[in-house]
């Protein structure tokens, strides 16, 4: 299926689009091939590597106030590490924190929340009881949800949750 | 040691146009020293002062940043050094309050209280320039200095507590002030 294939080079271009230039990256297995080694690679990003998730929420908060717009990238893991400074800094802050989250182990083409994995099925309850919006990215065809998502955050300075449900194959 | 209050009235007197990212208890009275509105004190969850701090410093290259970050603080973030020292922004300084305690929390001992050496764990870690300063007096006479040099630098402060001054969170992480700051740094 054409729009099954989930492509890096769709979500670099309208992540771009989006006016985003400053990555912050804790290495995720679901985008770390194809989109976080591209995005080192591309001249066009300045790619700040994390040791935890939290400190990257911190830091695009603190590129925010800088005038910058930024996307946050890790696994669903580091978000549910990352939930009390998701709550105190950018929920409570409210600062357009942008994630992209890769959903490790999610079944490709069941919705998060019917996954048989236990943290990937509650990763979408968890962002709702944080009032944190969330889309699931799963095709490319998705990736139109990228641009609309990230200018909703910096307009409304509300935090955002893309949440990847495979792994983007390459450009 | 130096009464904080004292340590940061000498920051406040050497202060020009840098951004001061403060946390907790140094966050408190900056606001009563120090008023400006480069402080930035919107950082939200314990240990994120560094990191807000190294949005900002990438984010604005032309200013310099200082954060006035917590020995409590920094263990739960620790490592932000390592985050730090490998975006090696030139305009950070990293000055950390070592009080020994949570203050802010009941002053109950931070573990290894007083037996930690921040600035060896900050060298290790990838800093280039590393101070530790206990009295009033180094840290009036190499406050500039520090300000002037090519980052990131951290310092470790020893301090106590000095004067009380009255706590307002409210104010801390007041959206409105962190909006006012942003106009104020865009225009600056």
């Amino acid at each position: 299926m054409a729009d099954a294939e989930l492509k890096a080079g769709d979500i670099i271009r309208e992540i771009k689009k989006a006016g985003i230039r400053f990555i912050v990256a804790l290495p995720d297995r679901v985008t770390s091939h194809h989109l976080l080694k591209t995005m080192l690679r591309d001249p066009d990003f300045k790619v700040v590597q994390v040791c935890k998730e939290d400190e990257g929420i911190s830091i695009c908060s603190g590129l925010f106030a800088a005038g910058h717009r930024s996307l946050m990238m890790m696994q669903y893991t580091g978000l549910l590490d990352s939930v009390n400074a998701l709550r105190g800094v950018a929920v409570e802050g409210q600062n357009p924190v942008c994630m992209l989250v890769g959903l490790l182990g999610k079944e490709p083409g069941v919705a998060p929340t019917e996954s048989k994995k236990y943290g990937v099925k509650i990763i979408e309850p968890v962002l709702d009881a944080m009032g944190i919006e969330h889309h699931w990215v799963e095709t490319s065809v998705d990736t139109s949800k990228i641009i609309p998502a990230i200018e909703k955050a910096y307009d409304k300075t509300r935090p955002m949750a893309l949440l990847i449900g495979r792994e983007p194959q390459s450009l | 040691m130096m009464k904080r209050d004292d340590m940061l009235k000498v920051l406040a007197r050497h202060r020009k146009d840098e951004i001061v990212v403060a946390v907790y208890m140094a966050a408190q009275e900056l606001t009563h020293i120090s008023p400006n509105d480069l402080n930035y004190t919107f950082t939200g969850a314990m240990g994120q002062g560094s990191s807000h701090a190294l949005g900002l410093a990438l984010g604005r290259p032309d200013k310099r940043v200082v954060v006035l970050d917590g020995d409590g603080s920094l263990l739960m973030n620790l490592g932000s050094l390592v985050t730090i020292a490998n975006a090696a922004p030139k305009n950070y300084v990293h000055c950390l309050c070592e009080n020994g305690t949570y203050e802010t929390n009941g002053a109950v001992p931070i573990p290894r209280a007083g037996q930690i050496r921040f600035v060896d764990m900050a060298r290790a870690a990838g800093y280039p320039k590393t101070h530790e300063i206990s009295s009033l007096e180094d840290w009036d006479r190499q406050l500039p200095t520090i300000l002037k040099e090519e980052g990131p630098v951290f310092v470790d402060l020893k301090v106590e507590p000095g004067e009380l001054y009255p706590e307002d969170f409210r104010r801390l992480y007041s959206i409105e002030h962190r909006d006012k700051f942003r106009r104020t740094l865009q225009n600056s």
